[in-house]
């Protein structure tokens, strides 16, 4: 076919086109839903309980991640600073993800459980009080605002709508009791996530506010979840490399 | 417009352009005067004042929304209707809903930005827009699509002008990609989740943001080049064939580049090694484009000398090619290792986004606006002024993030003679200091020749409206006398 076929006529330039870019993104996309290795088989991973589901929203509305990744790489100096590199199926529940692109600030992916709460809330609300060169905003509107958990059934629904396994009914709970146990299990189902948010709440005490529970409160919680739900003790190094 | 309507009706809507071309001046001053703002932020952190709408995680996507949609995609509009006019030699379709891609396209815009303030965003780069203003700009795209081709379609010439086919495959890609980047499930007007988690949310992101750069700013602006260098120059496209060759290539490789910002991470290697030899294959039709547009100039090189617009044109046409070196030398992943994440990767978008973007809009827009408002420009003076204060600008930039973005990254990973680490995470941070600051003295370089430009722009508007008011009492002067 001539290029003059092509464009003397634009209904052929048109389909070709499409025809043309589509192709990229069929065979780098679409198989990753498809093929099982991508996500590496681990115990461990559990959606986020209401509590740390509405500190990830307040991370995502205040925008970290344009500033911290959540992605650590297999790089020696990645390993000593952050610790194990990331798997894929440590974000499986993530929507969107948050991997970020750009580290002004270090990474999150595992700060899960290596600070205190009172170091996260103290950081948050005055950065350069514990750190003094850091450049990070503050954030003292965290502890003043009292957490919204009204909408926690919407949430947790339109996440299950994406294929979070928050249970809705008798059958979707038995078979996370299966998968997580029986106390996680709780902290999923829809009916109860307004008392497991406030249990939660209740017992670790986040934000060190006893009687209040605040947006500070959901973002430390979300913070200390991350990363540290798996247990890399239970599998060897060579483990993960066969899906890599 | 005024002056407008006492001509006789013109041969093609011009008005429409007009528009587009005010409006995008108006976002590159907005979009860029916050780009610079958040630069001194991360320079002096006390300039984030505790206020929740003005943190840098909130400003952040409120300067890419307005510079890339804002201003970039108004340029793309106004030109993309001027050009879409000439070459057919047809008059634009449908005007009343050319008229809605206006105000749909500036209001979504604008709307945009004012919701990432109060925090309503889907958390994801370069596409933040919650749901709603999903489906308007959708709907915007669709009417755009139907604009343009309509038009296309209306052509007294058999053959289709080559920067049509670069504005056409911009407006169907990024139709494809807003569409399957954006699926997700609503919660409320103002908050959604993505329909993708994890590994294939991120690929598609990426697949989608990678893909902003390659048809939005790229093709798109290839479109306004292939259009603007030629009529400036008085010269034909120097190949034909070329512009064939790179316009496929372009359009199927970059396709397949996104992967490259996600190297060493989660993604199966099998993605990343593909994305990475096709961006590495993306440097012959980038640089075909380059070539094309450069070597248009053959044969009338002194236009350098002598005309301020050829200057814009052919200074952007290098930024071009250089930042598409720069790209698949960082696409390597043993690059990518120490640039992934640093200020490198600020800087590289930087180089394509002033020095390529935007300086071949302006000179677009100073070889428009005569033509447009009827008016010799104000100064050509100053639009050398301009050129100066945009180019130390870029420079400034440039430089700066490269010592911020490779400082950074090889600090990360020394080690000490014992094999610990030889810097803390906040050391980089400090030594960060210096350049940003010197960033940002680029970007108000940069900004101070935008508003320049504004200036000059304003002083030529001024002048046409009064020499359209004085033949108009010529004309009334006349009539009574008659």
């Amino acid at each position: 076919m001539r290029h003059e076929h092509i464009e003397t006529n634009s209904g052929l330039m048109i389909v070709l086109i499409l025809l043309v870019i589509s192709i990229g993104g069929l065979v780098e996309i679409v198989p990753l839903f498809y093929i099982n290795e991508t996500i590496e088989k681990v115990d461990g991973v559990r959606p986020y309980t209401p509590l740390e589901m509405r500190g990830r929203d307040i991370y995502v509305r205040e925008g970290c991640y344009l500033c911290h990744s959540q992605q650590i790489r297999p790089f020696r100096d990645e390993w000593l600073r952050y610790g194990h590199y990331s798997l894929a199926a440590e974000s499986q529940y993530d929507h969107p993800f948050q991997w970020g692109s750009k580290r002004t600030g270090p990474d999150l992916a595992r700060v899960g459980g290596k600070y205190s709460n009172q170091w996260h809330v103290q950081h948050m609300k005055a950065p350069r009080s514990v750190v003094p060169q850091s450049i990070m905003p503050n954030y003292p509107w965290l502890l003043e605002s009292d957490l919204d958990y009204s909408d926690l059934a919407g949430r947790m629904g339109a996440l299950r709508a994406t294929g979070v396994p928050y249970s809705l009914t008798q059958q979707e709970y038995d078979a996370n009791v299966g998968r997580f146990g029986k106390v996680v299990a709780d902290q999923l189902d829809i009916s109860q996530a307004q008392d497991s948010l406030l249990k939660q709440a209740r017992e670790k005490d986040f934000d060190g506010i006893p009687d209040r529970i605040t947006e500070m409160e959901a973002l430390v919680a979300y913070l200390q979840a991350l990363g540290a739900m798996v247990d890399f003790a239970k599998y060897d190094e060579g483990y993960f490399t066969t899906f890599r | 417009m005024a002056q407008s309507s006492a001509l006789p009706v013109e041969q093609y809507n011009y008005d429409i352009v007009r528009k587009f071309t005010i409006v995008a001046m108006v976002f590159a001053v907005l979009g860029m005067t916050v780009g610079v703002f958040i630069a001194c932020e991360l320079a002096w952190p006390f300039l984030n004042f505790d206020v929740p709408a003005l943190t840098f995680g909130r400003l952040r996507p409120v300067h890419t929304t307005l510079v890339i949609f804002g201003f970039g995609g108004s340029a793309l509009f106004a030109t993309s209707y001027y050009v879409v006019q000439r070459t057919s030699q047809a008059r634009l379709a449908f005007p009343w809903l050319a008229e809605f891609t206006f105000w749909g396209w500036t209001g979504g815009v604008a709307l945009g930005a004012l919701t990432y303030m109060l925090g309503i965003t889907q958390g994801r780069e370069y596409a933040e827009f919650e749901w709603p203003l999903d489906i308007a700009i959708t709907l915007v795209w669709v009417s755009y699509f139907a604009v343009y081709v309509e038009t296309l379609r209306r052509r007294s010439q058999p053959h289709i002008y080559v920067a049509n086919w670069f504005y056409l495959a911009f407006i169907l890609a990024v139709a494809l990609l807003h569409i399957f980047n954006n699926l997700a499930v609503p919660v409320s007007l103002t908050k959604s989740y993505s329909l993708f988690a994890g590994v294939q949310d991120a690929m598609t992101q990426w697949w989608y943001g990678h893909n902003a750069v390659g048809f939005f700013l790229t093709a798109a602006f290839l479109g306004m080049m292939y259009y603007f260098v030629p009529k400036q120059a008085g010269r034909p496209v120097y190949s034909y064939r070329l512009s064939i060759i790179h316009f496929w290539a372009l359009i199927f490789l970059y396709m397949w580049a996104g992967g490259h910002h996600l190297h060493w991470t989660s993604l199966p290697d099998w993605v990343s090694t593909l994305s990475a030899t096709f961006s590495v294959l993306l440097l012959m039709p980038s640089w075909g484009g380059m070539i094309n547009g450069i070597m248009t100039l053959s044969g009338a090189w002194d236009k350098l000398r002598s005309d301020p617009i050829m200057l814009f044109l052919i200074t952007s046409l290098s930024f071009y090619g250089m930042s598409t070196f720069e790209g698949p030398l960082m696409s390597l992943k043993s690059v990518n290792a120490l640039s992934h994440y640093t200020d490198w990767t600020i800087g590289h978008v930087h180089s394509g986004a002033l020095g390529w973007v935007a300086l071949v809009s302006f000179g677009a827009f100073y070889h428009l606006i005569p033509r447009l408002w009827g008016a010799k420009l104000y100064s050509q003076a100053l639009v050398y002024v301009h050129f100066w204060l945009a180019t130390i600008g870029i420079v400034l930039y440039i430089t700066s993030m490269w010592v911020a973005g490779i400082g950074q990254g090889l600090m990360l990973r020394s080690f000490d003679d014992y094999g610990n680490l030889a810097y803390t995470f906040i050391e980089t941070v400090e030594f960060m200091h210096t350049p940003y600051i010197w960033r940002a003295l680029g970007g108000a370089f940069f900004v101070a020749g935008v508003l320049v430009m504004v200036y000059n722009m304003v002083m030529t508007l001024r002048t046409a409206r009064r020499e359209q008011a004085a033949i108009e009492a010529k004309l009334a002067a006349k009539m009574a006398k008659a």
